[in-house]
């Protein structure tokens, strides 16, 4: 049977040489990158990205010295009123407490898992994913079966369940239990994210010249992953750990609206599930917090963009 | 012969994940902190409440060794259970209903669910995809390219609860919670659906519509496709005859892969909405601890999501002659 031109790759060589769109210009051809993502520049939004992760990040470990309105204590004169108060800016809560102030520890709780997670799932994932890519063979197997099996389960539903069977054992789970519970079953789920990315990534660089070279001159295993293979593994695991952490603040909204997760300490998830009975009567509890949601996500899902187009790392496997 | 070894290859791999995932989810009870059974039967201690505690250690295998404990779950879970040890009496979700009826009512409902929100966003996004490469560079290619960056970034619970207020409550043109069956009220039964299953579309159609564009823009530029044009036929029938088949394999694959996105979207949809699925079911086990009911959720959504990658993995050699060739050298 005769095979239909497959090599894509080979192909756009020929497009450039002979521009095909007869009923387009061909320069809007030629001149059209395949992939979508933003362009390697960082651009205004990307600026505005970075100020906005930034100035979210400060203001979630400084909390406690910022001169905000305790989150807990409850104002009665800005029950379920809206922004722009005098001396409460974001409005207050059902029970009248700071919106302003229940936002920035929101975001201590929600970025400071997020990012332990995350921090975790890079540190296993990529360790795994690189012994698996570089040695092949049997550890490649089981390895690669581990990931399989981790990301065989629908993400959200592994974490709920963990969190659900760890977590909630009666009065005596503390808000100290359900916050490692809550970043081990984040990790797991990222283990495997990052872990085949790491995987695929080592793998094309690990056949390259200069670590044939490596090896040639006597390079151990260990310093050719460390010194050869991993700086150039690291920027896709990078842009992928940045996506990472943006899934698992959104993780920790969706399990808090299903009832696991933290309930003591405020967090944006928590923050949108307990607003959900003020839908009606007061929108900016839950719009609030989409909207610091929604800003955080949607810079690191940018800044990913930026770090994966920078460095030209194509998505492996995915 | 070869696809028939390589489906057999595929089809074992299947089995094992199968194997994991059931051993995990039938292991979900004993990693309860403390004893599960206390947990389970919360009553004060007495002679009764000891006797209960007793009987449930013993109907859910508790004392028995790990291989057992596994076979009689995975012997319950499948053949049924007619002594109600697993998914009986006990462990019932909400007072009245055992596991297995509850299971019956809720999936179809997260079923159609997700087919509704698969099926408006494959119909919203294939036009655009297709659009958005024809005019790639074009104003409304870079608008459409920015609205999709923008909703990937909108968690799907946001959107259903801003839609559910703006639409639902300010405007007041469908109701913003609650199911209907299709068999009770047709018209309302789409009416309460459009909502959720539009949320759940959302994120889809983004991700949808910026894989077939890229695709297709690929596809464009190849031989083919300029030879169907210079023998004069339309644009429209190039895009849609001639391009779209061989861009939209990586569309296939993705829309499968999408359904552990779609079971995860769903179970928080379904909650926001009041939709009776395993979503409220789900979270309905966890607020009264029902461990037992809940390991049997999580291995069915987990068994579904399988499966349905098994069968796209499948589908897509057979659909795609250059993997079946490719294959078949091999």
């Amino acid at each position: 049977m005769p095979e239909p031109a497959t090599d894509r790759l080979a192909a756009p060589v020929d497009a450039v040489v002979a521009p095909v769109a007869a009923t387009r210009p061909a320069a809007a051809v030629d001149a059209e990158p395949i992939e979508t993502s933003p362009t390697r520049k960082l651009g205004v939004v990307g600026w505005f990205s970075i100020l906005w992760l930034g100035g979210i990040t400060l203001a979630a470990i400084l909390a406690p010295w910022l001169p905000l309105p305790d989150p807990d204590r409850s104002y009665l004169e800005i029950v379920r009123i809206g922004p722009i108060q005098p001396g409460h800016f974001l409005g207050g809560d059902g029970q009248g407490r700071d919106m302003l102030s229940r936002i920035i520890w929101g975001a201590r709780a929600s970025l400071g898992i997020s990012v332990a997670a995350v921090a975790i799932g890079f540190l296993v994932g990529g360790l795994f994913g690189l012994v698996a890519g570089y040695f092949r063979g049997a550890v490649d197997a089981v390895l690669t079966t581990i990931f399989n099996v981790l990301l065989s389960i629908p993400a959200l539903v592994l974490a709920l369940a963990l969190v659900a069977v760890f977590a909630s054992t009666g009065e005596d789970a503390s808000n100290g239990r359900k916050t490692t519970v809550l970043i081990a079953a984040l990790a797991i789920v990222t283990v495997p994210l990052i872990g085949r990315i790491a995987r695929a990534s080592t793998m094309a660089w690990s056949e390259r010249e200069f670590v044939k070279a490596a090896e040639v001159l006597g390079a151990g295993h260990v310093r050719i992953m460390l010194r050869e293979v991993l700086p150039n593994v690291l920027p896709a695991m990078v842009s992928i750990a940045l996506l990472g952490i943006a899934i698992a603040i959104v993780a920790e909204g969706s399990l808090a609206l299903l009832g696991v997760g933290l309930t003591e300490v405020p967090t944006w998830g928590n923050l949108i599930a307990f607003g959900r009975t003020d839908l009606a009567r007061a929108p900016h509890i839950v719009g609030l917090s989409s909207v610091a949601i929604f800003l955080t996500v949607l810079a690191l899902n940018y800044l990913g963009d930026v770090v994966r187009a920078r460095f030209d790392v194509r998505e492996g496997g995915l | 012969m070869a696809l028939v070894r390589e489906l057999g290859k595929r089809f074992l791999s299947l089995v094992l994940v199968l194997f994991l995932v059931t051993l995990f989810t039938s292991l979900l009870l004993s990693m309860v902190p403390g004893d599960p059974v206390d947990t389970l039967v919360p009553l004060a201690e007495s002679e009764q409440a000891d006797a209960i505690k007793a009987q449930v250690r013993e109907d859910l295998d508790l004392d028995e060794s790990l291989p057992v404990r596994y076979a009689n779950w995975v012997s319950d879970f499948i053949m049924g259970d007619e002594n109600g040890e697993h998914f009986g009496e006990y462990y019932r979700v909400s007072g009245s209903d055992p596991v297995s009826e509850r299971l019956g009512d809720a999936l179809p409902i997260s079923l159609q669910l997700m087919v509704y929100a698969q099926v408006i966003a494959l119909v919203v996004a294939i036009p655009l995809g297709v659009l958005t490469a024809y005019r790639a560079g074009s104003f409304f290619d870079k608008t459409s390219n920015t609205v999709a960056f923008g909703l990937l970034a909108v968690p799907n619970f946001v959107l259903g609860l801003a839609l559910a207020y703006y639409v639902g409550v300010v405007l007041n043109w469908l109701p913003p919670s609650g199911y209907v069956p299709f068999s009770d009220d047709g018209m309302e039964h789409i009416r309460r659906m459009i909502l959720p299953a539009g949320t759940l579309a959302a994120a889809q159609v983004a991700v949808y519509m910026r894989l077939l564009r890229s695709d297709m823009v690929a596809t464009l530029q190849e031989d083919f496709i300029q030879m169907a044009r210079s023998k004069g036929i339309s644009d429209q029938r190039v895009l849609w005859r001639h391009a779209l088949r061989p861009s939209s394999l990586t569309l296939l694959t993705v829309a499968g892969l999408n359904v552990g996105t779609l079971i995860g979207g769903a179970v928080v949809i379904e909650v926001i909405f009041s939709i009776p699925g395993m979503g409220m079911a789900i979270s309905q086990a966890i607020f009264e601890r029902q461990y037992v009911a809940l390991q049997s959720f999580v291995a069915v959504l987990a068994i579904l999501y399988v499966v349905v990658n098994f069968a796209v993995d499948v589908l897509y050699s057979i659909v795609d002659p250059r993997i079946r060739h490719a294959r078949a050298r091999n």
